[in-house]
């Protein structure tokens, strides 16, 4: 397409020549409508003025006779800038006045006229004069006018204003259209040209944008937002690609020399039994990783899962407790749980209940670990779990904290990962995707999560939107329906 | 037990009619799910294993088609797609169980094996269940073992009642989770072998004859021991 072409072709250009018709007849229609007035004023006017002095002649005439009447013409028609008048007898024959020639017949017809006229001592032809003929008592015409020229005059001066603006109009229109055209389409081209090389895979190109602040830029903005975006998502999924190969490749590797070996050296059947139980085992565990996988992809693409419902967090949070409380007891940790109830979430239960039991779960995995540092508490136990609900604002917020041996800051963000895991974690169970699965399980209601020092220890809080304004509590309820009392004391440890 | 398999996958089929063979179940394969359709229709099945995606016909599309006319068969779904949304839409379609692939077999067996029997229990729950001495009252929340009163917290009533509801089955953790926790995701602990042995330690404590026993590899089963 060449240049002419596409210039043509913009919304710019079409928008300017669309602009342009609409404005000139606009334009037209103004200007006409004030020539039309102008026009019918000046008419009316001319009208009254000789309907003023034929009334007076006519009374002239009837006081002093065709006589009298002859001498006031007379008289009048040496003032300078005079009407024109003329009077005949009944044949038509001029008796005094300043018309020398009329078109024959119009002096016969009484009424209101406009007519082509010449006055005398004028050569110049072609004058036009809006005139009324009266019949005079005794067969006399008297026909008083006023010259036209000054109004064709005004009228031409108009038709000429009309003409040159229009194509003013148009020669300024078509040169905007032209020039904005270029502007947009310069702009668009440098667009669309950073948008080949972002095609052709590079992405690290953005679009140009003008500082200007309109429409074009803020697009322009909005798609480098959106290229950022893509660009994060690309890293992640590179990331995650190398993460999977990595992560997948050694349970995969421990699953193939599992079996290589029981070809080789395994002599009974409780020996390929034995080693079949153990291939089972890591297939099992490569599909707990592979799931997570999916359930932290899908969090992450923000597909709204069904069944989001209101639920209760303190609920929740007690149901989740309750299903590891044997666990905790088993490994002599105290779950503590407190904080307001009536606190609701818009949140798939199953999700949320995941996210809490992958916390719990950490928490009683990698935080239990050292004795209790508080003389006070009792000391059958090996550690404290807190979780508590509270509202914060507009959030909920949901906080499991152990008295481990914690994550250093600098770690913190890190361990929200896919497959990070701490070095001295890495000889515990785990596969590392629990807390990305929480965090990602938080995004996708709209939350966060955050992780704090306990002193000792780690408080990982799972923030998420209120579902609606609290509901007044008369007073702080303390939440307690899991295990046995000797386990659970209320409230936070001293 | 006669159960129809409907899956595409001759070779996933195949290791299914061999696997329930071996248990003890005969078994029908049809490979798309017009056939599927026609057969779950006219054939006496106690339970229909259908895969969720099928030429010709879709398995949820099936379902609906079969209780529709009124086909009551226990329907058991099996799926790539094992999302919690897929799982309420398979059971929305008029699914009695959902299982995803990969699936253990011992886990599909379990749950099989719990919905035949389902289809003959409905007729009226009892309100007391029984397994040799010990006596399950769901209306009073008692329960008591040769007359003894044995007290347990609410989850763990909820827990022996639904494995008394299916007494002599194999009940997998995966199906206690679901059931008793009304959970379907995994929680990486073996909380549920937890929860059984402080179960068991209350309802088998000072017994010679233990009615909750573990099955190696699937899951749980409480039974009167054999005389």
């Amino acid at each position: 397409m060449t240049i002419l072409g596409k210039l043509f072709r913009t919304t710019a250009f079409k928008l300017s020549l669309a602009y342009l018709v609409v404005f000139a007849v606009g334009a037209s229609l103004v200007l006409g409508g004030v020539a039309w007035s102008v026009n019918s004023l000046l008419n009316a006017q001319i009208g009254q003025t000789v309907d003023a002095e034929i009334t007076g002649l006519a009374e002239q005439y009837e006081s002093g006779g065709i006589r009298h009447l002859v001498d006031i013409i007379e008289r009048r028609t040496r003032q300078p800038g005079s009407s024109l008048y003329l009077v005949t007898n009944f044949a038509g024959q001029s008796l005094a006045g300043n018309v020398a020639t009329l078109p024959s017949g119009v002096i016969d017809h009484p009424g209101l006229v406009e007519t082509p006229y010449q006055r005398q001592n004028d050569a110049s032809p072609n004058h036009l004069a809006l005139a009324r003929i009266f019949l005079l008592p005794g067969g006399f015409r008297l026909l008083v006018g006023r010259d036209l020229e000054e109004r064709e005059n005004l009228r031409s001066v108009m038709i000429h204003a009309l003409f040159t603006s229009l194509i003013w109009l148009v020669l300024i229109g078509l040169l905007g259209g032209l020039f904005f055209a270029l502007r947009v389409l310069r702009r668009v081209d440098a667009m669309n040209a950073t948008a080949k090389t972002i095609m052709a895979g590079d992405l690290s190109g953005r679009l140009p944008m003008a500082g200007t602040g309109d429409e074009l830029d803020r697009l322009a903005q909005n798609l480098n937002a959106m290229l950022e975006r893509i660009g994060e998502l690309m890293a992640g999924l590179r990331e995650v690609s190398d993460n999977i190969a990595h992560d997948l490749r050694t349970p995969l590797t421990r699953l193939r020399n599992e079996a290589e070996h029981a070809l080789r050296s395994a002599e009974t059947a409780d020996g390929y039994r034995d080693a079949l139980h153990k291939i089972i085992e890591e297939a099992d565990g490569l599909i707990d990783v592979f799931n997570a996988l999916l359930m932290i992809a899908r969090a992450e693409a923000g597909t709204d899962p069904e069944g989001m419902v209101e639920c209760d967090a303190a609920m929740a949070m007690r149901d989740v407790a309750e299903l590891y409380e044997p666990v905790a007891e088993e490994a002599r940790v105290a779950l503590h749980i407190s904080g307001e109830s009536g606190l609701t979430v818009q949140a798939s239960r199953e999700l949320l209940c995941q996210a809490l039991a992958n916390l719990l779960d950490n928490a009683l995995k990698h935080g239990a670990g050292g004795p209790l540092l508080h003389a006070g508490q009792a000391t059958a136990e090996h550690g404290v779990v807190s979780m508590a609900v509270k509202r914060v604002g507009d959030s909920v917020e949901l906080t499991v904290a152990d008295h481990g041996p914690g994550v250093p800051p600098e770690d913190r963000s890190r361990v929200q990962e896919r497959f990070v895991r701490l070095e001295d974690a890495r000889s515990r169970p785990g596969s590392g995707l629990g807390l990305s699965l929480a965090a990602a399980i938080a995004r996708l209601h709209g939350g966060r999560i955050r992780l704090e020092d306990n002193e000792p220890g780690l408080r990982v809080t799972l923030v998420l939107p209120a579902a609606r304004p609290p509901v007044k509590m008369p007073e702080r309820s303390t939440l307690s329906s899991v295990g046995s009392p000797a386990l659970l004391e209320h409230g936070r440890p001293q | 037990m006669r159960i129809l398999v409907i899956e595409d996958d001759a070779e996933a089929a195949n290791y299914l009619a061999k696997a329930f063979g071996e248990a003890g179940h005969a078994v029908d394969v049809a490979s798309d799910g017009l056939q599927g359709y026609a057969m779950a229709q006219e054939g006496a099945y106690q339970v229909l294993i259908v895969d969720r995606m099928l030429p010709k016909l879709d398995g949820l599309s099936l379902i609906g088609g079969l209780r529709q006319q009124k086909v009551g068969t226990p329907v058991l779904i099996l799926s790539a797609l094992g999302q919690v949304d897929d799982r309420v839409k398979g059971l929305r379609a008029g699914g009695d169980d959902y299982l995803a692939k990969p699936y253990a077999f011992s886990e599909l067996l379990a749950r099989v094996e719990i919905l035949a029997r389902r289809k003959s229990l409905d007729s009226g729950e009892a309100t007391v269940y029984r397994v040799g001495p010990l006596e399950l009252d769901r209306l009073a929340h008692k329960l008591t073992r040769s007359g003894r009163d044995i007290v347990l917290q609410p989850r763990e009533f909820r827990l022996l009642e639904y494995l008394m509801k299916n007494a002599g089955q194999v009940v997998t953790r995966t199906m206690l989770l679901e059931q008793v926790w009304d959970y379907h995701f995994d929680p990486q602990t073996n909380v549920i072998d937890v929860h059984i042995s402080r179960l068991r330690s209350k309802i088998d404590k000072g017994s010679d004859a233990p009615l909750l026993h573990t099955i190696r590899g699937s899951g749980y089963m409480i039974r009167d021991n054999p005389r």
